[in-house]
């Protein structure tokens, strides 16, 4: 065990150096630079002006030392400056990881809060109405656009309250914010929680099929203990599987989100300095999201072994 | 006995009535508006773009402005500012400040003509190699003629002129000419910047939001009322719309608001107070006239030929833009061109039919026919404001044979890809900081600017632009400018669809805002509103 887990380090490690490596060379493969990108915000092109940009941001410098300079700092834990703002690219970033995290947290929470016992039902109820309905519901959440259905609920809270839940001021404690981030997690979170619910009631389905869960039935155990303690933990592992892989790509539901909620979060910063070319901005946020997928799937991979005892990590 | 009660009692009422207006003002509140995106820096100077001058122009003073009391931008309508007073020599070559004194930035350090004299020698680019106060200059032309500024004390600036140029006090008026704290660095102008305006700057969090607060130690007595201003970026403009009306904000972004739009705020918010108005902004065509097929002549006018403003007009802003040439026409302009004279221009007839026979045999000659078109990409920036009237442009070309594809750019390098005339034709928006021929012309078409993105050489326009900018009579000036705007269209230069025009709507708790009709740059220093609950 200690073995594999060794090895899974070095491996994410790993992960994590050719992804430096690739973020930091695509950033540069894109048309424009930032230099281009400050100068052409202005409405000019002057190539005197963009080279004393260059040159003062360091761009001028080979491709291999930018590189060097960047790794270094951060094994320091010196992010750089971030180009557009001229502050520490720490103190632009640090302030909306909380807030990402927190919208990220409670959106992944109530997928999973909604999308495991509805698929569970779904499945155990299969092909009466409660099951169709909770199909439709969970199309529906497949097949709407995250901004779309941020839209409807910014209009029904003004058309119906005369308040609009957007992040205007700092919450003044965690419950305002818990309470203020809910509604663009639940927009966020109903795509994830209907494929959670469709996959819980397929796996469901599949295992309520198997041949112990009829033996368990026969030996008298009631329809709470087969559903959840033989059927559920096995049907399972590919549900977290999906958790694991929608926990991923939540930071992209979130640039949406963020945007039309109005959240000072991490996603909609980072396309935000995309399009500035803000490389030690983008080049620190990628690398946090990909240590973020690294870690989930590492996470994952444990959770297997607690799910299925029979699964072991050879050494 | 009680009717003279009753009369003292009204005329007292009246009294109070008459006097209200001059009362009312409120000190206190802050004021809550919505930004559309995020200002690429603090720093009005090096950017050009409403979304930087809207907020901080409030940090700033300018040595004189144009008068805020005044809803039209006129070179007869400039008041003091940091300057008390001006005067010009005999041969209008030299002009001299005499400037407040007691005037302290935001960091308590005193004002003085130095930091007059060193923004402007950063504007010229003689300041100091290693200062970092000015990085780029987007209004460099602005200066071409500024030979020095001198002091010749603390509160005396003169600023030499190569030779007499009306309209330099007219620049020095407008919201993009605030004077800078030189002992501050150019690092923390654009991130956190000092001024000596009515409101301080508290923070500046990108994507997020701009907080000013009332500076107290302004050298203007019992201003401003407000206590603070919050400007939240909100990029998504359906959230900034239903954010104001759902009351989170006391006025939207500047000329935010469209007319489709209008009818929605004033269905959800009968009490919003809406103003509409020119915003010297204007869409008008790129042509790369160095390269074929547009380096004929021929085909540049055929092109003209073909526009038809009044789709435009009635898609985009329900028939209220405005149609003129190069200048804003009036009555919100100053120095556009009567109606009669312009529709004698190409692409102004009111003939259009006419004017488009007359393309299409133009394109037949050179070879373009129905069945054999000639095929272009239409360039524009890849944002709404853009694309709409490009997609507009590539249905009316369909008319003389020319099949347009549009070619969406990411706004970033939009300008790199226009002035590497990496296009054919462009969709374009033009807005011009101060209602003024010098301005503009300086800007977009004179061969040695860096904003005159299409290259556009014609010595002969040169020379008229020289000659109208030193032109001292306003009547025979406006004559110049006029032959300058008839030959730019003659020309192909820029060809303009229309003049915009567009809403900003505010709560009716908010008073003593005017709005500028003939730029939208000016007019923010918000020292004079206050909030009424």
């Amino acid at each position: 065990m200690s073995a594999y887990l060794t090895r899974r380090i070095l491996l994410m490690a790993l992960t994590l150096l050719g992804m430096s490596v690739l973020i930091f060379v695509m950033l540069r493969l894109v048309p424009g630079n930032v230099a281009d990108i400050l100068v052409d915000s202005a409405g000019i092109a002057d190539p005197k002006e963009k080279a004393k940009i260059v040159k003062e941001l360091g761009l001028d410098r080979p491709i291999f030392e930018q590189y060097l300079n960047w790794i270094g700092g951060l094994v320091r834990g010196d992010l750089g400056f971030a180009y557009v703002s001229e502050r520490p690219a720490i103190e632009e970033i640090a302030p909306r990881i909380p807030i990402s995290a927190k919208l990220a947290g409670l959106a992944l929470f109530f997928s999973v809060i909604l999308g495991v016992p509805l698929g569970v039902i779904s499945a155990v109820r299969q092909n009466t109405g409660f099951d169709y309905f909770l199909r439709i519901v969970s199309l529906s959440g497949l097949s709407l656009p995250s901004f779309w259905l941020g839209l409807l609920i910014l209009m029904a809270s003004v058309q119906w309250f005369g308040m609009i839940p957007i992040y205007t001021n700092e919450p003044r404690s965690f419950i305002d914010e818990v309470l203020l981030l809910s509604i663009p997690a639940a927009a966020v979170g109903f795509r994830s929680s209907a494929l959670i619910m469709r996959l819980t009631r397929s796996s469901m389905l599949e295992v309520l099929r198997q041949d112990y869960i009829r033996t368990a039935r026969s030996k008298g155990a009631s329809q709470t203990s087969v559903n959840y303690e033989h059927a559920l933990r096995n049907a399972l592992l590919p549900v977290v599987t999906i958790i694991g892989i929608e926990a991923a790509f939540l930071v992209g539901g979130l640039i949406v989100t963020e945007t039309v909620f109005n959240i000072p979060g991490v996603a909609r910063f980072l396309v935000e300095a995309i399009l500035w070319r803000d490389y030690p901005i983008v080049q620190n946020l990628v690398m946090l999201i990909a240590f973020v997928v690294v870690t989930v799937n590492f996470l994952v991979d444990m959770a297997y072994m607690a799910l299925d005892p029979r699964i072991k990590f050879a050494d | 006995m009680n009717t003279r009660l009753a009369f003292f009692a009204g005329g007292l009422a009246a009294f109070v009535a008459a006097a209200s207006p001059a009362l009312a003002q409120k000190q206190g509140g802050t004021l809550r508006i919505s930004h559309r995106d995020n200002p690429p820096s603090a720093s009005i100077h090096e950017e050009a773009t409403i979304s930087v001058i809207q907020p901080f122009m409030a940090v700033f003073n300018n040595l004189v402005m144009f008068d805020p009391n005044e809803k039209t931008n006129s070179p007869d309508k400039i008041v003091p500012d940091l300057a008390e007073s001006w005067s010009w020599n005999p041969d209008q070559t030299k002009l001299t400040f005499k400037l407040r004194s007691g005037v302290k930035w935001h960091d308590g350090k005193p004002f003085s003509a130095k930091d007059v004299k060193c923004t402007w020698d950063a504007l010229m680019g003689k300041g100091d190699e290693k200062s970092d106060l000015i990085r780029k200059n987007p209004r460099k032309v602005w200066y071409n003629n500024l030979k020095d500024v001198t002091t010749g004390s603390d509160t005396e600036v003169t600023f030499t002129l190569g030779r007499p140029q009306p309209s330099f006090l007219s620049m020095l008026a407008a919201g993009y000419s605030p004077v800078y704290s030189c002992h501050v660095s150019g690092r923390d102008m654009r991130s956190k910047p000092i001024g000596t305006g009515p409101f301080k700057v508290v923070d500046f969090k990108r994507n997020e939001a701009i907080k000013l607060v009332r500076n107290p130690d302004y050298w203007k007595k019992g201003r401003p009322y407000l206590d603070a201003i919050d400007w939240k970026i909100v990029p998504n403009r359906s959230t900034r719309m239903l954010g104001f009306v759902a009351g989170e904000f006391d006025m939207t972004f500047d000329s935010d608001v469209t007319f489709p739009m209008l009818a929605d705020v004033k269905a959800q918010k009968a009490d919003a107070v809406c103003e509409a108005r020119p915003t010297n902004v204007n869409a008008n065509i790129l042509i790369n006239r160095d390269a074929p097929p547009f380096d004929k002549v021929e085909l540049r006018r055929a092109l003209v030929l073909a526009l038809d403003q009044k789709p435009f007009n009635e898609i985009l802003f329900q028939g209220h833009a405005l149609m003129g040439a190069a200048m804003l026409p009036p009555p919100a302009g100053f120095w556009g061109m009567p109606k009669d004279m312009l529709q004698a221009l190409p692409g102004f007839a009111p003939d259009v039919e006419k004017s488009r026979a007359e393309a299409r045999a133009i394109m037949e000659k050179l070879g373009y026919t129905k069945d054999k078109p000639l095929k272009i990409k239409i360039s524009t920036r890849n944002i709404a404001i853009y694309r709409d009237p490009a997609v507009i442009l590539i249905d009316q070309l369909k008319s003389i044979n020319i099949d347009g594809e549009l070619d969406p750019i990411d706004t970033t390098v939009w300008y790199t890809k226009i002035q590497r005339k990496d296009y054919t034709v462009g969709m374009n928006l033009t807005g011009l900081g101060v209602d003024d021929p010098d301005t503009n012309f300086y800007e977009n078409f004179h061969s040695t600017s860096d904003r005159n993105y299409t290259a556009y050489k014609n010595p002969e326009v040169d020379k008229l632009i020289e000659q109208q900018s030193s032109e001292a009579d306003r009547e025979k000036r406006k004559k110049l400018v006029w032959e300058i705007e008839k030959k730019l269209a003659e020309d192909g230069a820029r060809p303009v669809i229309n003049h915009n025009v567009a809403n900003t709507c505010w709560t009716p708790a908010m008073k003593g805002l005017v709005l500028q009709h003939n730029s939208i740059y000016n007019g923010w220093r918000f020292e004079d509103v206050w909030l009424d609950r």
